[in-house]
């Protein structure tokens, strides 16, 4: 079996399109961040409490909510959560704000609500799966983490992509890689849906992959250029991605098989994580095609329109 | 080739048993037992409770300050420079000793008594007017923040294993030297265990200077607005129906957590809980001392205030001397006697702590998670490798071979390293597998380009992996860089989650290239040039 024999797509004529597709979906999720659910921060990242409890029968929010309010438990949101695939709906996340400027009280919250679903749901109707305590110190500490190890594994690769191909092929790379990053983290803005660690570590995961994509696309460029001096680089870059477009369907979409069954039978745990997955396999596959490999074409007309002598990039041969 | 193929495949088959053997160890009680024997489940997978602490380690360094300003005055006075005061600089600057009232004459002297053995922690300045001051060095307050952190590791262990938790872990944690990550697995009831560490159980006895007092305020007033600079306000236990209360007492304790041998929960003449103390003999001795000093029938009659976690828990008269045995009597429940005699008897803790960060995930959810992950895992798996049949044939099954050998070799290095395997990790496991089929369809893809031009099956294979070589390198050290960076700025899950993508990337690198090429060759031994090749 094969798909996309001789594919023999002008992918460069279409890069307004593709202007205009990215600017959309990234302008619409920057103007989420900045005007609408700003970026929704887990817990991990704001502190404060969030208690999970799963419940016998199917809960009555109101219910809970009377209940918290009775026990003087203020500012508690509630929030059934349930799988993607429709699960589970019998379960309740109860977040509750940082209380105090400080670490201290540290456990009163939690004591609060065990104590009021203890009066309100006896006979363990209500059971308590899961509690997550962050106190403001550490949360903002895990904030700077996340983002540090995300501008150094930028930068990691970066000086990789520098090494092995040209400065500029690092820098387009970058920046389909940041494209990325932007408008997975807009669509989690836009679907109001939490950032968390772990949804962080998918963000990693999805830069990882969409570098990946990103190489071979590139890779394939250096090959053709070391082969044929006289055609056009835009040519060249048309070529390649033509050439390289069967094996990025296909592993794109298995990559993307395996993240989907993540997505619907992962559990609700890892909700956000497979969320962030979902979206960043198909824009990053996109990206390589639309962002990145355009960007080299740009710089050179570029660089030629400014009357310098035109260097193709990626002079330093590849090694098969 | 024939005899290098045979060796090559006797190397993948003795890599393949070894790390069969990482999984299941020696085989025994079935393959599910050793499975759970060998892999080790975070805590979001078998549940428990997971706990960032922050010790307050400048307190310590603030208390080893004061105590040596105290020696010092002491010290200076032996020496015979008599109005020499040495304190504790204030709160801005808690490593700096001000000594003030040396006179012009006696500045020598003052010095070779700052050289002495008791302060080579601290460099040494002459101020303005004639103060001098001793400010402790970096190097030695960066160690007693190591020390009082390793302390309170071990007050902490001490603490966990008395309450029989099995396999816990507490280590140091994060970027900064002052935080400590407990994890307790499996526990069914962690609030306990939490009053237990919570508890700092910092115990101090002070000398009584003022009050009581219905508020700060009032004290001050009583003091014409100063607090004096060797004494402290400190607050009662807050206690139901009882009016607040403050009291002034002396900034220095005459005995701190670290002077208690033992402690022993008890109960008083009028059957409350209570908690019986012995000293040490060096503190027994200092006790002693300022009792007898401070007796009801001495010149100077005092009280004691038995400070438990900066708040007093009670004030009692010194009736006669003490040397090293004494009761605690604070309102206390049983359960609180039983557990503070427990933390004094482990040894204090050496500065109070706080808590960054408590995470509980219970057993149910745990189950439910790992059922729901590994099922993603299989059914993910399970359709790649269906597709990979259909759509590359005969080359499908050294794929679907090559996925198999790198899930069996991720996890067999799981087991051999002990490594943890999390939620975020088996998302790891899906990832490998989607890196391992983007190699694996790299090559097959430029070996049907060969063939498309016209190669034979053998050169084609050659030319396919030759090629995709280049690419699949370039793709897996991009990886890798960023599992090497998550790695060392995540934290928990996120790092389980970088160890399993790493090195399953190396996994893959050996299944995806090695194994299929060997398989691919084996199938094209010894068969005519011009054989077709199923792909």
């Amino acid at each position: 079996m094969e798909f996309f024999r001789n594919t023999n797509i002008d992918w460069l004529g279409k890069k307004w399109y593709f202007l205009g597709f990215s600017l959309i979906f990234s302008v619409s999720g920057v103007l989420s961040m900045l005007f609408w659910h700003g970026i929704p921060k887990g817990v991990d990242f704001t502190g404060g409490t969030q208690i999970r409890v799963a419940f016998d029968g199917t809960p009555n929010e109101d219910h809970i909510r009377q209940a918290m309010d009775k026990a003087g438990v203020r500012d508690a949101r509630i929030q059934r959560v349930s799988d993607p695939s429709g699960h589970a709906a019998n379960k309740v996340i109860i977040a509750l704000p940082i209380n105090s400027a400080t670490d201290q009280a540290h456990d009163a919250g939690r004591q609060a609500v065990e104590n009021a679903l203890a009066t309100n749901y006896r006979d363990s109707k209500a059971t308590i799966e899961q509690v997550e305590i962050v106190g403001p110190t550490a949360g903002k500490q895990l904030q700077q983490q996340a983002l540090l190890a995300t501008v150094y594994s930028l930068i990691g690769m970066l000086i990789y992509l520098w090494f092995r191909f040209e400065l500029i092929y690092g820098v387009a790379a970058v920046v389909a890689v940041f494209h990325d990053t932007l408008i997975t983290v807009g669509a989690f803005s836009l679907t109001n849906t939490e950032i968390t660690l772990t949804v962080i570590a998918a963000l990693l995961t999805l830069i990882g992959y969409s570098m990946n994509d990103t190489i071979v696309v590139f890779d394939r460029i250096r090959e053709n250029l070391g082969m044929n001096r006289r055609e056009g680089l835009a040519d060249v870059v048309n070529r390649s991605i033509n050439q390289t477009l069967s094996r990025t369907v296909l592993t794109s979409g298995l990559t993307f098989l395996t993240v989907l069954s993540l997505y619907l039978f992962g559990g609700e745990v890892l909700h956000g994580f497979s969320f962030a997955l979902v979206v960043g396999i198909l824009i990053g596959t996109y990206s390589s095609i639309a962002v990145a490999a355009p960007m080299l074409v740009a710089y050179q007309e570029w660089r030629s329109g400014r009357g310098k002598t035109v260097s193709l990039p990626a002079n330093k041969k590849a090694r098969a | 080739m024939g005899k290098n193929l045979s060796g090559k495949t006797v190397f993948i088959v003795a890599v393949l048993l070894v790390f069969v053997y990482g999984i299941v160890g020696i085989p025994k009680g079935g393959l599910r037992a050793s499975l759970e024997r060998r892999i080790n489940l975070g805590l979001d997978l078998k549940g428990g409770t997971h706990l960032v602490l922050e010790v307050h380690a400048n307190e310590a360094v603030a208390s080893a300050v004061d105590r040596d300003a105290v020696r010092l005055t002491t010290d200076l006075q032996a020496a015979g420079i008599s109005g020499a005061t040495a304190a504790r600089s204030d709160a801005s600057k808690p490593t700096t000793i001000v000594v003030s009232g040396i006179p012009v004459a006696k500045q020598s002297d003052a010095r070779s008594v700052f050289n002495g053995v008791n302060y080579n922690a601290y460099d040494v300045a002459s101020g303005a007017d004639g103060t001098m001051t001793l400010t402790m060095k970096q190097q030695s307050a960066n160690d007693l923040v190591t020390r009082t952190v390793d302390t309170s590791i071990e007050t902490i262990r001490e603490r966990i294993d008395k309450l029989g938790v099995a396999e816990p872990t507490i280590q140091k944690y994060g970027l900064g030297e002052n935080q400590i990550l407990v994890e307790l697995p499996g526990l069914d009831d962690p609030a306990r265990v939490e009053d237990v560490i919570q508890s700092t159980a910092k115990l101090e006895i002070h000398a009584v200077t003022g009050g009581p007092y219905a508020s700060d305020q009032d004290a001050l007033q009583a003091n014409n607005g100063i607090i004096p600079p060797d004494s402290i306000l400190v607050k009662g236990a807050a206690q139901a129906g009882a009016p607040e209360q403050v009291w002034l007492l002396k900034r220095v304790s005459e005995v701190e957590g670290t002077d208690f041998r033992d402690a022993q929960p008890s109960t008083d003449q009028n059957g409350r809980p209570n908690i019986t103390f012995t000293l040490t003999t060096e503190a027994g001795d200092r006790f002693y001392k300022y009792t007898n000093e401070h007796s009801a029938t001495s010149a100077t009659p005092g009280s004691m205030a038995i400070v438990l976690d900066n708040k007093v828990r009670e004030v009692a008269g010194i009736n006669s001397a003490i040397r090293d045995r004494g009761e605690i009597v604070g309102g206390f429940t049983k359960q609180q006697a039983a557990d503070l005699s427990l933390m004094l008897r482990t040894g204090a803790l050496p500065a109070s702590i706080s808590f960054l960060e408590t995470r509980t995930v219970g057993p149910s959810l745990g189950a439910a998670s790992i059922r729901q992950g590994v099922f993603a895992a299989i059914a993910g798996m399970a359709a790649v490798m269906v597709f990979m049949l259909i759509y590359y044939r005969g080359a499908g099954i050294n794929a679907d071979l090559a996925l198999v050998l790198n899930l069996i070799i991720l996890l067999g290095f799981m087991g051999f390293t002990g490594s943890t395997l999390t939620l975020p990790g088996i998302a790891g496991v899906i990832l490998t597998i989607g890196m391992g089929v983007d190699s694996n369809v790299l090559i097959f893809e430029r070996i049907r380009e060969e063939l498309r031009a016209g190669k034979s099956a053998a050169i084609a294979v050659q030319q396919g992996f030759a090629h995709a070589w280049v690419t699949i390198i370039d793709t897996h050290v991009t990886t890798i860089v960023s599992a090497l960076i998550l790695f060392l700025f995540g934290t928990g899950p996120v790092r389980g989650f970088a160890v399993t993508l790493a090195f399953g990337l190396l996994a893959n690198l050996f299944t995806a290239v090695f194994v299929s090429r060997v398989i691919f060759d084996s199938h094209l031994q010894g068969k005519e040039r011009g054989a077709a090749l199923s792909i």
